[in-house]
């Protein structure tokens, strides 16, 4: 009954680890072919990995674990999918309806635990109910801003058979949130478009969870208007990194220029993304001169932390697509003579130039080989980029370049440690060809790197580059920068040769601690046909720039070092 | 790190600690929302106010369309005009939710609560009490010789005020329903 509901919502892939609340299901997993499940080795493995099948297929990821263990376990992957709006939907066993609440073995709470960390969740009582859960369970993750969701499924009601309910057929009326955006409300976004001296579109996941359509006519529309545009991390590859309105992504970690932009514009208009706190810095010195307007399918997104004055509530493509028409309508205007004059400002701020750093010949700099990365994988139009969480992540989304949406997966809201290489996994096993980088620091990677059983079990030749300066970096940096230096528990002791813990699953291992050597092992790296754990020790000390310091607001960043002008070499100096 | 032009340590702010304050006054607003009956549906309204921060002042659920399987809770609730916002927003994005009311900004509205007050007393006080229950129109539920159960219906002010009468005259104990409440006129044209 699990699997032919699975089947019917097009379901071809499944994450999960078996136990005894759930054999039923995995019995019936066993006698069929359609759908693929892939055995990982812990289950927040799992969710994580179909987070990382979702965000690279815009399909629902799907999970199957048991009772107890295998539900709480599964609680980190379902609150990192709620922060980053990933459609999910997790099937959990649960024990026997008449043993529920007797503490039975591997009984837990589940329907209670996971309340607050998924979008909708289910206890199923009946068989008959079965189905229809999971449909709708399915059209829950996926209709208007998506997310996790969970059916807990006692063992017997797994057992009991029943009529089935085909898809067509289940109640799915009631949630239907709406995708058409307020005419009126457009129109007068469209007004401020052509009138605005100093516009900018700040860009979030928004965009990539609407879909590719979302996407095209974000470009079409920054092509039109000729107005800078930014992106949050989790918005990144909407608008291509290439393309020459594009300022690179803002916030803490941001580039100097888009986080001024955003401070100085006079209208703001946010695509999909929600005012996160990474972002805004110091609120009420957030684009203090700005009208903003603000496009997102959620309501509670708008007016949530920052007042917006045009909210528009709706699906972005089938906002964009309204207010291109409109625009169009009334004659394509701009104010050109004015957005000229800002791009002459924004071309000042970017003569700063904040991405540079002091190269080294001695050591490898973790830009240094994200930059050598970059130039020696960007060809590779299927290049997908997972990410661990920390100073590697920030410096992959400033150095790295993100030309289409569904390349990056990336822990966002959560800012999970252990995120990325299991969703790499995901990302492979829905693109068997593609390049599938988790770009990682030592730290994060341990978190997860029992998945290293999995990569090597289904021959996925995921590259796991580890940035390893031997410290939980950002840690360090924050120690460095707010807590006087005192570096409390942020190294890491006792680190595993990483060549030989590759080797020891069975998997590839490259250490790299030369720069002269870089190019060369990541050739190597990109020429192996499987997993690769590539170890690249990096100078221990390097801090992530720049940085707008919390509690500050976007005019107040940090630069870093290499900003000084004293400090670098001419010859040294490195651009992006 | 002189470059940076930031003292070691500094900095006593918390990134988390960046909430402005909007200064704006609290306000009471009765929300009244239409639920799914189903198991688990009052904790995920009940776990948005705890899990958010946001205020329960009362609260009253039960099933009002047994057939179509809907609940009505009505709450009570205090926040700044952004926070009942929002209040509003997270409670309507829950799936089990069909509907948000804001009572008090749709219109007028009836609200009444139902109090039952234990009153010890026996001589004059016990005389006082009956008679000052008269004039609230409280009604006498159970009776002994030293004691009464007075059930009073009203507006949450109106059980206060009669609460706050009997204490003095021997209050031992009290049970209130929370608000119920419903728009004045017609049928409202979105029920």
């Amino acid at each position: 009954m699990v699997v032919q509901a699975l089947k019917d919502q097009g379901v071809d892939t499944v994450f999960g680890y078996p136990g005894g609340a759930v054999l039923p299901i995995y019995d019936e997993v066993f006698q069929q072919n359609d759908i693929r499940h892939i055995l990982v080795r812990h289950e927040q493995g799992a969710v994580h990995a179909a987070e990382g099948y979702a965000r690279a297929t815009g399909k629902p990821g799907v999970v199957l674990v048991t009772s107890g263990p295998g539900a709480t376990n599964a609680v980190t992957g379902l609150t990192d999918a709620l922060m980053d709006s990933i459609p999910i939907v997790v099937l959990t066993g649960q024990v026997p309806t008449f043993m529920i609440g007797s503490d039975a073995f591997q009984e837990a709470d589940t329907v209670g635990i996971t309340r607050p960390c998924t979008k909708h969740n289910w206890l199923v009582k009946d068989t008959a109910e079965l189905p229809d859960i999971i449909h709708q369970a399915f059209h829950v993750a996926t209709a208007g801003r998506p997310g996790p969701v969970l059916v807990d499924i006692p063992k017997d009601v797994q057992f009991a058979s029943a009529e089935y309910t085909p898809k067509t057929k289940a109640k799915t009326n009631h949630y239907q949130p709406r995708t058409k955006g307020d005419r009126d409300q457009i129109t007068a976004l469209v007004e401020a478009l052509e009138t605005a001296e100093r516009p900018i579109f700040y860009t979030g996941g928004g965009v990539i969870n609407s879909g590719n359509s979302a996407s095209q006519l974000l470009r079409e529309l920054v092509e039109a208007t000729q107005f800078p545009i930014t992106s949050t991390l989790m918005g990144l590859g909407a608008y291509p990194a290439s393309g020459k309105n594009w300022l690179g992504m803002l916030g803490m970690h941001g580039l100097y220029e888009a986080n001024l932009a955003m401070h100085d514009c006079d209208l703001m208009i946010n695509i999909g993304a929600r005012f996160d706190d990474r972002i805004t810095g110091r609120l009420d010195a957030f684009s203090p001169n700005s009208r903003k307007a603000h496009i997102d399918i959620d309501p509670s997104s708008i007016n949530k932390v920052i007042h917006v004055d045009i909210p528009i509530i709706g699906d972005i493509a089938h906002v964009l697509e309204d207010l291109l028409n409109i625009w169009k309508a009334r004659g394509r205007k701009t104010n050109s003579a004015a957005v000229k004059s800002w791009w002459s400002q924004i071309e000042e701020w970017k003569k700063v130039r904040c991405l540079d750093f002091q190269p080294s010949k001695k050591t490898i700099k973790p830009q240094h080989a994200l930059m050598r990365l970059e130039e020696l994988t960007k060809h590779r139009k299927d290049r997908f980029i997972c990410t661990e969480v920390g100073q590697h992540q920030m410096w992959a989304a400033q150095y790295l370049g993100f030309e289409d949406p569904n390349h990056w997966m990336t822990s966002g809201g959560l800012g999970t440690m252990g995120y990325g290489f299991p969703a790499s996994i995901g990302v492979q096993m829905a693109h068997p060809e593609a390049l599938v980088i988790n770009v990682a620091g030592e730290a994060s990677w341990l978190m997860n790197m029992q998945e290293m059983g999995t990569a090597v079990q289904y021959r996925l030749p995921v590259k796991q580059f580890i940035l390893n300066n031997e410290r939980l970096g950002m840690v360090r940096q924050w120690q460095e920068l707010l807590h006087g230096e005192r570096y409390s528990h942020s190294w890491s002791e006792a680190l595993p040769d990483f060549v030989k813990l590759a080797e020891a699953f069975g998997a590839k291992g490259i250490l790299c601690t030369d720069p002269n050597d870089l190019d060369d092992a990541i050739m190597e790296m990109l020429a192996y046909d499987g997993p690769v754990i590539f170890d690249c020790l990096v100078e221990k000390h390097e801090n992530c720039f720049p940085m707008i310091p919390s509690g500050e607001p976007h005019n107040k960043m940090l630069l870093g070092e290499a900003s000084t002008k004293d400090t670098i070499g001419s010859s040294g100096a490195v651009m992006v | 790190m002189s470059a940076l032009k930031i003292k070691k340590g500094s900095s006593k702010h918390s990134a988390y600690n960046l909430r402005s304050n909007f200064g704006e006054e609290s306000e009471t607003h009765t929300l009244a929302v239409l639920v799914d009956n189903e198991a688990g549906v009052l904790a995920r309204v009940i776990g948005l106010f705890s899990g958010r921060g946001y205020n329960i002042d009362s609260l009253t659920v039960a099933e009002v369309d047994h057939q179509g399987h809907l609940s009505r809770i009505t709450i009570v609730t205090t926040g700044t005009p952004q926070v009942i916002e929002q209040i509003k927003a997270q409670l309507g994005r829950i799936v089990s939710v069909h509907e948000v009311h804001d009572l008090t900004v749709e219109g007028s509205s009836v609200e009444r609560e139902l109090a039952l007050l234990k009153v010890d007393g026996k001589g004059e006080k016990r005389v006082e009490a009956l008679r000052l229950a008269d004039i609230f129109r409280a009604n006498v539920v159970d009776s002994t010789l030293k004691s009464f159960v007075f059930q009073i219906t009203g507006t949450p002010d109106k059980v206060d005020a009669f609460a706050d009468l009997m204490r003095p005259l021997g209050l031992s104990e009290i049970a209130r329903t929370g608000v119920a409440a419903l728009s004045r006129g017609g049928t409202d044209p979105e029920e």
